[in-house]
């Protein structure tokens, strides 16, 4: 589903990602994991032709990124970047229905519409569609991001720290519903992540960046070992079974 | 269900346009006032005198707040205007540079349509070699407001400069153009430029979805579909369209694209150019119609009615700009 071959990028001289290649089958979750400054973004941003390819080659379901048209990308990866900034003055039904500007360019359907609705109840967010977005929370805005990206209707979502600013409920929330879109309509989830145990509940595969360089990719139940997550994040945690669930210690 | 759908449709246009409504009646009984107001002496001649002088205004209103409107949607920024960034400091430019390559002569034996179409090129041209790599970096709003009036004053000292170096008589041939000026309209170039507005306003709202996607910002059109840069240049290149069709007509007018765009904004409090567009061209028309009504009335004088706008918008931009600077 997601080709990634010998991408390297560099920001002001500097190597940010140096010879990654991996390939993500269709459907499932995988988790990117690593360090700040690892390189996740980065990555994100050129899988979904935000940033200008200069090295390499990526492709998502067969479409080369570097050499498709933006449009017709648009309908086949829905991206969440990190600095979720909106510009502009906008009610949180507008932000959401932004969704579907690739496929209606602006000119909604009845159809259109109804996804909207859904996405709003899917994230909870029908009671606020009137308010202005920047009137929320950092949760509730991070959950309209989410829902907008959702509306996209992509069979590839890219997810940049979507548990940015949500608290434990909707964070569970936002994990299962990502779950039940992989298991359900077999989309290809991407979701960078902090709390390793939401990949280890979550995930099924684990990719793990540590200075812009590839050190883990494969199965969750295989990258849940002390050693090769001292590999990761460059300190030794104690891993415990809950109900034959692996949790990290990471906290200790 | 029923009321979730409801909850998407209350956020539609509908909401807001009464005051559209409004925005636009009030106009329509300016435009009335204007014409027939104060009828004395050879009413037919006279009507028709303060007809054209009326389709002026009304182009130069709509071309001054559709360029705003897209140029502060392309450059992400609510306080700038192609004048404020020198576009009609550009064009005045380039007509200088015209008379000057042609001399005098030629220029005034030029076609009105032909001698509007080279400074257009022209300016089109310089536009989008001066301002498309800067729009492709995002830019901070106090470095792009340096730039343009740098820019503008470059531009007018450039002016300065050639019509210096061209012959006086020729030099005749420009002095009309060099401020804002609503009396005597050429009436070919009058045509022309109604042309031109007519033209570019219908394609600014063909686009008027695409701009709500472009004020969303560079990253987010991107993952929308957008091709930014192509997008960006097509737009930035409207504008020079519509600046040089305004400025061709009356002379610059620092402040009025600003004033309108915010009035607009502020009046509807949505930054959707489905709604947009129409309540600032309507304010301009509302704006340019009035002014010189007051003139009419109050003054007497021709160039009151750039004066006060002007100075009306120049307050509005301060004020933007120390509101801006409070957050
Ligand atoms: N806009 C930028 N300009 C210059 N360097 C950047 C920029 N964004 C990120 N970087 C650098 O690139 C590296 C990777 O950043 P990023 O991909 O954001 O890491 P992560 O998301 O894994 O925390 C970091 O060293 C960061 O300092
Ligand atoms: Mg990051």
């Amino acid at each position: 589903m997601i080709e990634i071959e010998d991408v390297s990028f560099a920001r002001q001289g500097t190597p940010v990602l140096q010879d990654i290649s991996l390939s993500i089958p269709a459907g499932g979750v995988t988790a990117l994991v690593g360090p700040n400054g690892a390189g996740k973004s980065t990555l994100l941003s050129l899988m979904a032709r935000l940033l200008p390819l200069e090295t390499g080659r990526i492709s998502i379901a067969g479409k080369s990124v570097a050499h498709t048209r933006s449009d017709a990308l648009a309908r086949t990866v829905a991206i969440l970047r990190q600095d979720t900034l909106v510009s502009s003055r906008l009610r949180v039904g507008e932000l959401v229905g932004f969704g579907r500007f690739p496929h209606s360019r602006g000119r909604l359907t009845d159809e259109d519409r109804h996804l909207i609705d859904d996405a709003l109840r899917e994230f909870d967010l029908t009671g606020m569609a009137d308010r202005f977005v920047e009137t929320l929370s950092g949760g509730q805005r991070q959950r309209a991001m989410v829902a907008m990206a959702y509306c996209q209707g992509c069979d590839c979502m890219l997810l940049d720290e979507p548990l940015n600013n949500l608290d434990m409920f909707y964070a569970r929330e936002l994990m299962r519903i990502l779950r039940d879109l992989a298991d359900r309509q077999g989309k290809t989830i991407v979701i960078v992540l902090h709390d390793i145990n939401h990949a280890a509940t979550y995930a099924d595969r684990i990719v793990a960046l540590r200075d812009g360089r590839l050190v883990s990719f494969d199965r969750t139940d295989q990258v849940l070992v002390p050693e090769r997550l001292e590999q990761i994040f460059g300190y030794r945690m104690e891993i415990a079974t809950v109900d034959g669930q692996p949790v990290v210690l990471h906290h200790r | 269900m029923a009321e979730l759908a409801d909850g998407i449709r209350r956020t539609a246009p509908r909401r807001i346009s009464w005051r559209l409504v409004a925005i636009w009646s009030l106009a329509a009984i300016l435009t009335c006032a204007f014409l027939f107001t104060g009828l004395r002496g050879n009413i037919s001649f006279v009507l028709n005198l303060r007809l054209t002088q009326l389709v002026g205004m009304v182009q130069v209103g709509v071309a001054v707040a559709v360029s705003t409107v897209v140029f502060q949607t392309i450059t992400n920024n609510r306080i700038l205007s192609p004048s404020i960034m020198g576009l009609d400091a550009l064009y005045l430019f380039c007509q200088t540079a015209l008379v000057f390559a042609l001399g005098g002569f030629g220029y005034a034996a030029l076609d009105p349509a032909w001698k509007f179409g080279g400074e257009a090129v022209l300016m089109m041209a310089a536009s989008a070699a001066l301002f498309v790599p800067m729009l492709r970096r995002s830019s901070e709003m106090l470095m792009m407001i340096l730039t343009g009036v740098v820019l503008g004053l470059l531009f007018r000292s450039l002016s300065s400069l050639l019509s210096r170096l061209i012959d006086p008589n020729d030099f005749a041939v420009l002095q009309g153009a060099s401020f804002a000026n609503f009396q005597p309209l050429d009436p070919a170039l009058l045509a022309v430029g109604a042309t031109v507005t007519v033209l570019g306003t219908l394609a600014a709202w063909r686009t008027r979805h695409t701009l709500d996607v472009v004020a969303l910002g560079r990253e987010a059109a991107v993952g929308l579909g957008l091709d930014w840069n192509r997008t960006v240049t097509a737009h930035l290149l409207l504008v020079a369209c519509l600046v040089a069709s305004a400025t061709a007509l009356v002379g610059p007018l620092a402040f009025l694209g600003l004033l309108v765009v915010a009035v607009a904004e502020r009046i509807c409090g949505t930054r959707r150019h489905a709604v947009l567009f129409p309540a600032a061209c309507g304010v301009g028309v509302v704006m340019l119609v009035g002014a010189q009504l007051i003139g009419r009335a109050g003054f007497g004088g021709a160039v009151v009615i750039s004066v006060i706008v002007e100075f009306v918008g120049g307050l509005v931009f301060l004020a933007l700009l120390f509101a801006r600077r409070r957050q």
